[in-house]
């Protein structure tokens, strides 16, 4: 790789004098020497969970973590997705794997048809209380759910929504960050856009889905690929919320399979292992697949 | 707000509406509440509450154990977001310069932004594994015993590891975004009127990076605040007593396994000022002092 960067910075380098070619060169080696280092720093990791959930549990334990592949790779990820874990080995790792996709996908949706809808209703209505509502909306950008979690989980309780989906997805839905990025983008469509279509005869529900969603559409993608793997990767939340083991999400599932490690003479870590690979492999392709989009979402949402 | 627009009675309440109900039920009556009885002492056992005032504010920052996580947050919060976005400026500043494989790069060092942070805390335990862990071995070639998990600061240690590994990513992504936004005729005009790369970064680049930079502090501060809840979760391994944790995860841990419901809200409505704080800093600042030209 280094060679055909040289190659590349001669050519760029070639009515400059000899010493200031060679320091070019030498700079671009440099820099793909760090951006290497860097890469191996956020590979790594990751690769040698993957080839360590390949083993089985006696060689990890007796040997430590492995460099190279072992022969246990499908036993391990039959066993974490298709038997029992947790205290009543009623969930498996396929069926967290289910309930990972209802709230990834539930979440991202939910999140994207609200949050468009009041943002329509913010930027292309007059109406009384507009700006309070606008400002009742925004206020909430201002508090992650952390800060008020008991609360927040006493409430949903109350309501008997532990144990539900509606009770996993909907209060994560409660904040702004969606009708943020919506009213954004909405500001920048052009007002000509508006005055022809009701020169057209269109009305504001046809104007809606008929022009203003089509040309959402990118924006859409973007902020879905952002949402579902926020969704997918909620911990404390799902962790108070769903106490019933068919209800785990595989990041919820994590915590579980090290508390059942902790008792065990012999640690199973290529089964954890597994899980967390299990559990990164989704939002990871996503986010790799659609990575333009993504980009352009979260640059642009978020400035 | 538009400069045509249309003039409904109901439909933009009908628009609305959702949006205002979820706020409503899951946002302003948790705050509310949380604000409410954190001036009451809860009976433990369901009897009933008590108003004490500011007794819970006072129990909570007087107690040796709160100053003693407040205090390990705030470096914690510190080292996290420093070596983040330094690190990232690093990668980003080379990723942008280089000419070839530019892209591959991009790849191979955002796509951790998709890990959670309590699988990266799980991967974090394994490394730093007492027996399987191979960074316990390489510290063991340095002389550092390294017991996370059982020492509080070998453990504070790998936590800051796990919670900059898991951030850098998304700074690398916005900080790339902004170096790619300065125009090439800026770039040009400096690469004329100043020869040494080092100090065209800290008098050109830095200066022009500066509003995506603050944007990414304040970003930052709420992860290493907030989002870390899983790494700190997962790396404590239950035994959350003789390991650090910040002041989110004692929230949690005051209300969920002490039962402290008073105690806790006052926590959380103190966490709740400080994020209100940040947030009003981050407008100020950016609006004053950073130059966008």
């Amino acid at each position: 790789m280094s060679l055909s960067q040289t190659q590349g910075a001669d050519a760029m380098a070639a009515p400059l004098a000899a010493p200031a070619a060679r320091r070019i060169r030498w700079r671009a080696v440099m820099n793909h020497l760090i951006l290497i280092a860097g890469s191996a720093l956020m590979i790594v990791p990751v690769l040698l969970a993957f080839i360590t959930s390949t083993h089985d549990a006696v060689t990890i334990h007796r040997e430590g973590l492995q460099f190279l592949p072992g022969g246990a790779f499908s036993e391990t990820y039959r066993k974490v997705l298709l038997e029992g874990t947790g205290f009543t080995g009623e969930v498996n790792g396929l069926t967290m794997a289910v309930n990972s996709l209802i709230l990834g996908f539930g979440f991202a949706i939910g999140k994207i048809v609200i949050s468009m809808m009041a943002a329509y209703a913010i930027v292309y209505f007059r109406f009384p209380f507009a700006t309070f509502a606008f400002w009742a909306i925004f206020v909430t950008l201002l508090l992650p759910l952390e800060v008020r979690i008991l609360p927040s989980y006493e409430i949903v309780h109350s309501m008997g929504l532990t144990n539900t989906y509606t009770g996993l997805i909907v209060p994560l839905v409660a904040s702004a960050t969606g009708t943020f990025f919506f009213r954004q983008f909405f500001k920048s469509v052009p007002d000509e856009l508006l005055e022809a279509a009701r020169i057209d005869g269109a009305g504001p529900v046809k104007f809606f889905i008929d022009i203003l969603v089509p040309l959402s559409r990118t924006m859409i993608a973007a902020i879905f690929i952002i949402m579902f793997v926020y969704g997918w990767n909620q911990y404390l939340w799902p962790t108070l919320i769903t106490t019933d083991e068919s209800f785990f999400t595989l990041v919820r599932g994590i915590k579980q399979i090290l508390q059942v490690w902790v008792g065990s003479n012999i640690p199973e870590y290529g089964e954890a292992m597994a899980l967390a690979i299990l559990a990164m492999v989704p939002p990871v392709v996503i986010v790799v697949v659609f990575q333009s989009w993504f980009i352009k979402g979260l640059t642009e949402s978020d400035k | 707000m538009k400069r045509v627009t249309f003039g409904h009675s109901w439909l933009p309440y009908f628009f609305v509406l959702p949006q205002i109900a979820i706020v409503v039920v899951f946002f302003y009556w948790p705050a509310g509440e949380a604000v409410r009885s954190s001036f009451f002492l809860e009976d433990p056992f369901g009897f009933g509450s008590t108003f004490v005032g500011l007794d819970n504010y006072a129990a909570a920052l007087t107690q040796a154990e709160y100053q003693r996580v407040a205090r390990f947050t705030v470096w914690f919060t510190l080292l996290v977001t420093f070596f983040s976005l330094a690190i990232a400026l690093v990668l980003a500043v080379k990723a942008d310069e280089i000419l070839r494989g530019a892209k591959t790069y991009r790849t191979l060092l955002m796509w951790v932004y998709a890990v959670a942070p309590p699988v990266a805390g799980l991967l974090g335990i394994l490394l730093f594994d007492q027996h399987v862990g191979p960074l316990v071995d390489v510290a063991a070639w340095f002389g550092w015993q390294m017991r996370v998990g059982v020492n509080y600061w070998d453990t504070a240690f790998a936590m800051v590891v796990v919670s900059v590994w898991k951030q850098i990513p998304v700074n690398f992504i916005f900080f790339l975004s902004g170096l790619q936004g300065i125009p090439h005729s800026v770039r040009e005009a400096a690469v004329i009127d100043c020869k040494s790369g080092l100090r065209r970064f800290w008098t050109v680049t830095f200066p022009l990076l500066a509003p995506t930079g603050f944007f990414l502090l304040i970003i930052n501060i709420t992860y290493a605040l907030f989002d870390t809840f899983g790494v700190i979760d997962l790396m404590t391994k239950n035994e959350p007593a003789n390991n650090p944790v910040t002041l989110v995860y004692k929230v949690f841990l005051d209300g969920f396994r002490g039962n402290d419901l008073g105690g806790s809200s006052a926590q959380s409505v103190i966490l709740m000022v400080l994020v209100f704080i940040l947030t009003v800093v981050q407008f100020r600042l950016i609006e004053r002092r950073v130059h966008y030209t």
